[in-house]
Parts: C-alpha cells; sequence; structure tokens
C-alpha cells in the first residue's frame, strides 16, 4: 500500500471509480437502520447515511444524497471499509482516517483505498468534503455507544 | 473609454496578489467586489480625522462630521436620482428588504391580501415576506417564469387583480442575471394600487437607476456589491410610504421626544429608521464608492461589463466540455457546468489556478425545474475585470474535465 500513496494516477483513479460507481448507494426502507442527515451550510453536500449496528457489530451501511465527488467517493471508500467492522476496530479507522487529513502521523494499513485522499488537504476548503460521510458514521457509533449506557 | 489600466491600479485587491500560487482573477463579483484605494482611504479618514459620534455634538468637530454624513445621504440620492429624504442607511440589501416587509408588510397586510413574488429570488428577498405572510394571513404567490427562468410582463399581467397588494423581485437575477422590466411592472402594479419593492443588490452596483423612471416604491441595495465597504446599504422608499410605515428598531437617533407615559414621537423619515449610532465609517466609505462610480460613469461601466460578458460566453460557448445556461444573461453572470463534473469539483479546479467563482444551488427550485441541475459554477464580473483575464479563464475552462479537476488534489 505505501508504495501507491506516490502514485497519484492510481489514487485519481480510485476516487474517481467509487464517483462513478458509488458503493452502498441507496438507502434501506428496512427496520433496524440508524439514519444522519449530514448538511453543511458552507458546501452543497447534503447527504443522508445510514448504518445497521448489532451487537458492537457494523453489518450495514448506507448513503445517499446530492454531493461533489469528494464525498462521495470518500463516503463510498468508508461504507465499504467500515462495513463487518466491530464498533472498535472502525473507531480505530476513523481515528487513523482524521489523523491522516490532518497531517498527523497514521496507520496507512488499516486506512485501504481512503489513503486517496491523504493530500485533500491541499484543498483546505474541501476538507469538509472529504469527512462529511466519516463524520456521520463517527456521530451514529457514538450515539449507539450512548443509548447503551 | 474605460481605463482599465488606471482603474485596475487603483485596487489594491488587484495588484500583485496570488491565490494557489497564480495570479488571483475575480469572478465571483455578484457576492461582494473589491476595493479602490479612495474607499479605503474614506474609511480611515473617518478614524483618524473625524471621529466622533453624527447628530450629537455641539462642537466643531461633530459639526464636520454631519456635513461628510450629510453630504454622503445626498450622494447616496443622486446616484439613484432620489431626494436625500427618501434614502434610508442600512446594513444592506436584506436589511431593507427585511425593513420593508415588517415596517410597511405587517402593517398594512390583511388577511387574504396577495404578495406576488417569483422563484427565482435571492432569500433575503423572499423569506421576509414568507413571514410577514404568514403573520398578517396574506398570501405568497408566485409569478411563472418563462422556460429560460425569465420574468415577462405578460406573465406579472395575469396574476394582477384587486388583491395583490405588493409585488417583490430583483430587477437583475443573481442566478441567472436577467433584467426583469421593472417600469412595466410598476406601471402595472400602480393601476391596482399595489406597491413593487425592488431588491437592486445585483442591477445598482452596474447599471445606471433611476428611481423615478421606473416609478417603483421601494429599492434595496448594498454597498459592498459596488465598491463600497460590507455592512452598510440604502433602502429608497417613496416617502409617503417611509412616513407611513414603523421602524424595526426604537431608540437613540430615532426618536425626537419621549416620555414615561409611553408616548413616542418618532422623527420624521429617513431618520425615524436609524436609531443607534450609525456605521459611520462605512456610510463614509460608501460616499466615497458612489464618487468612483460615477467617475467613471454607470454608462461606461454597462457597456464595458457587456462587451466582456460578450467575450465570455462567446469564449466558452465554444468548449464543447461547458455547458452554459444563460447565454443571454443581462447582466454579466454566466452560470455554467463543466460536462459531467460536479460544480463544488469544478470551482476547486479554478480556484487550485488561481480562479475564484462560486458553485452552489443558488436558487434550488430553479435549477431543478428550469435547467434540470442540482447545482452549478456562476462567474460574475465588474468593470475592473479585464480581456486578458477571461482569456486565461477560458483557456483553463478549456482544460477542465474529471480528471484535471482531481489533479488538484494530488
Amino acid at each position: 500500500m505505501s508504495e501507491l500513496i506516490h502514485d497519484p494516477m492510481v489514487l485519481r483513479q480510485i476516487i474517481m471509480d467509487h464517483y462513478e460507481y458509488p458503493r452502498n448507494h441507496e438507502l434501506s426502507e428496512e427496520e433496524g437502520y440508524v439514519s444522519k442527515h449530514m448538511a453543511s451550510a458552507s458546501c452543497i453536500d447534503d447527504i443522508y447515511v445510514q448504518a445497521k449496528l448489532k451487537d458492537n457489530v457494523i453489518e450495514d451501511i448506507r448513503f445517499d444524497g446530492v454531493a461533489c465527488t469528494i464525498s462521495t467517493a470518500s463516503t463510498s471508500i468508508m461504507s465499504e471499509l467500515l462495513q463487518g467492522k466491530t464498533t472498535s476496530e472502525a473507531k480505530k479507522i476513523i481515528a487513523a482516517y482524521y489523523a491522516m487529513i490532518n497531517n498527523e502521523p497514521y496507520d496507512d494499513e488499516v486506512l485501504q483505498e481512503a489513503i486517496a485522499f491523504h493530500t485533500v488537504g491541499k484543498q483546505a476548503n474541501r476538507i469538509k468534503c472529504a469527512t462529511i460521510g466519516w463524520e456521520a458514521m463517527k456521530q451514529i457509533i457514538e450515539d449507539g455507544e450512548a443509548h447503551e449506557q | 473609454m474605460i481605463d482599465i489600466t488606471g482603474i485596475r491600479r487603483s485596487f489594491p485587491m488587484l495588484n500583485h496578489k496570488q491565490m494557489q500560487s497564480h495570479d488571483l482573477i475575480y469572478f465571483d463579483n455578484g457576492a461582494t467586489t473589491f476595493k479602490p484605494q479612495t474607499v479605503i482611504d474614506a474609511i480611515t479618514r473617518y478614524y483618524t480625522d473625524l471621529s466622533c459620534n453624527a447628530h450629537r455634538g455641539d462642537y466643531e468637530l461633530a459639526y464636520r462630521l454631519d456635513q461628510a454624513f450629510e453630504e454622503a445621504r445626498a450622494c447616496a440620492a443622486a446616484f439613484i436620482h432620489a431626494s436625500e429624504r427618501e434614502i434610508v442607511f442600512t446594513s444592506g440589501a436584506s436589511e431593507g428588504l427585511n425593513l420593508v416587509a415588517q415596517g410597511y408588510g405587517r402593517k398594512f397586510l390583511r388577511e387574504g391580501d396577495i404578495v406576488l413574488s417569483t422563484e427565482a429570488e435571492h432569500a433575503s428577498c423572499i423569506l421576509p415576506w414568507m413571514r410577514a405572510c404568514e403573520e398578517t394571513g396574506a398570501v405568497l404567490e408566485y409569478i411563472p417564469l418563462d422556460e429560460r427562468g425569465r420574468v415577462g410582463i405578460e406573465a406579472v399581467a395575469e396574476m394582477m387583480n384587486k388583491n395583490v397588494k405588493v409585488i417583490v423581485l430583483a430587477q437583475i437575477s443573481n442566478v441567472l442575471g436577467y433584467e426583469a422590466p421593472i417600469s412595466e411592472i410598476c406601471a402595472l402594479a400602480h393601476q391596482y394600487g399595489a406597491v413593487v419593492v425592488v431588491d437592486g443588490a445585483q442591477s445598482v452596483p452596474h447599471l445606471p437607476i433611476d428611481v423615478t423612471e421606473h416609478d417603483c416604491d421601494f429599492l434595496a441595495f448594498s454597498a459592498h456589491k459596488m465598491c463600497g465597504p460590507t455592512g452598510i446599504g440604502v433602502l429608497y422608499g417613496k416617502y409617503a410610504l417611509l412616513d407611513a410605515m414603523d421602524p424595526l428598531y426604537l431608540g437613540g437617533g430615532s426618536n425626537a421626544r419621549f416620555d414615561m407615559c409611553g408616548n413616542i414621537l418618532l422623527k420624521q423619515p429617513p431618520y425615524k429608521f436609524e436609531s443607534g449610532t450609525a456605521n459611520i465609517a462605512g456610510i463614509l466609505g460608501m460616499k466615497a464608492a458612489f464618487d468612483y462610480l460615477s467617475q467613471i460613469g454607470m454608462e461606461q461601466i454597462h457597456a464595458y461589463e457587456q462587451q466582456l460578458h460578450r467575450q465570455l460566453v462567446d469564449g466558452l460557448q465554444r468548449l464543447s466540455n461547458i455547458h452554459i445556461y444563460n447565454a443571454d444573461a443581462d447582466g454579466a453572470i454566466v452560470t455554467f457546468n463543466v460536462k459531467d463534473v460536479f460544480a463544488q469539483d469544478a470551482a476547486t479546479y479554478f480556484s487550485a489556478h488561481g480562479v475564484a467563482v462560486r458553485s452552489g444551488q443558488h436558487c434550488a427550485k430553479l435549477l431543478s425545474e428550469k435547467l434540470n441541475t442540482s447545482a452549478t459554477v456562476r462567474a460574475s464580473l465588474y468593470f475592473y475585470n479585464d480581456t486578458q483575464e477571461i482569456e486565461r479563464f477560458l483557456a483553463l475552462a478549456a482544460e477542465a474535465d474529471m480528471k484535471t479537476c482531481l489533479d488538484v488534489y494530488f
């Protein structure tokens, strides 16, 4: 994975692929899903993220809405990466993602395709787009934990 | 002829400013505009040479400030061919429009009355009337736009009846840059006894305006969109209407006398609307902006902008990767998309190459129903832009696609 970080062509391809063919890009009508609406006043992105949590395992993640390339692709990658993980594993991956975005040391192994966004800070006004879906998932996990306590 | 070199030299923001290591090109003039040095100096001069309160002091310094303050009002009046007593200083177009909706609308609207507007209005124009209608039981109705998104006089005529009391709309739309036939709308409204409230935020900075010729009842605009400071603007209102309506706030400066039994005697317009210490630095800065624009001449400014706009539209129309939504706009506003690229991604591409343009859902309903898109990029020009900037922008636009828009992240 580490040598890929140096190949913008590969990373760009990952982002384009997830934008053109977003994964889990349909909301579920089934019961058992928690939903989070993310709309920021400063940008156009307006998305819904849904997750199904059972016994501290993230069984499913889905999303939909109006969004730019960066938020669609980053949310799509997040939905694949965190599916099937326990909430504590997911929290570690989310923390690594935020560390990467903030230019802090991070474990690139756990992030897999999400490393495509490691230079998103070059366009600082778009950091929000790269984190909007991740922030929704972080809140869903935190809300779930607060609910259990 | 406009002396573009001289003009550009007078704006600090146009001299050697960079964005993302490229010379800055500013095409977001519909949002706000740069300030010439004379405006910046006028603001500074208040704090360095004239610092005291207006309409208060008995000393000579205060007298000199009062003179400058009222001179600014006279300047604003002359700029739109009104009389001084019809010029209310506000914080900007939004406050002006809210003042009319609350001070006039809420006072005079009755249940069953109709307020007419369009689906292309800016939030500051339409939201205050939504609330005024909700509070009075009046009904807000929308004049249908044609297939391009324009307001036509025939469509207004079809909506008119004796219950229509107010028509509120922008002279130039901030989304598509179309000019509404304000004079005809005013003439028609007055036959039915309705008043016309004009949002001039996108028109007063770009066109010669004569309120007596248009015969509009209210006109609101902001200084910062016309080379002036932020936080200051003007509400023009016909004197009899200003006299009849209520102020938004009460307080020092707006009352002539009051007693502890609750009797308040308000001053005459425009002073009854101006309670509290005014944005004096802003008012003096706005005067310098009127002077600056008048010196160049609004006719010249308009003609030059039309020329720039033509160059931009013609150039973009030659590019197969660009879709323009308003090639026939009256104002210097180009609303477009790079094909297959989301608006915000295109705006980031331009930003990474030094160009400031705006992406957004400037008006959701209009976009989805007339333009079939969820978001657009807007390039809005002003008289200090030049042909070289347009050429550089066109060269960048020609290169824009999904790949180049993503390259800016690596």
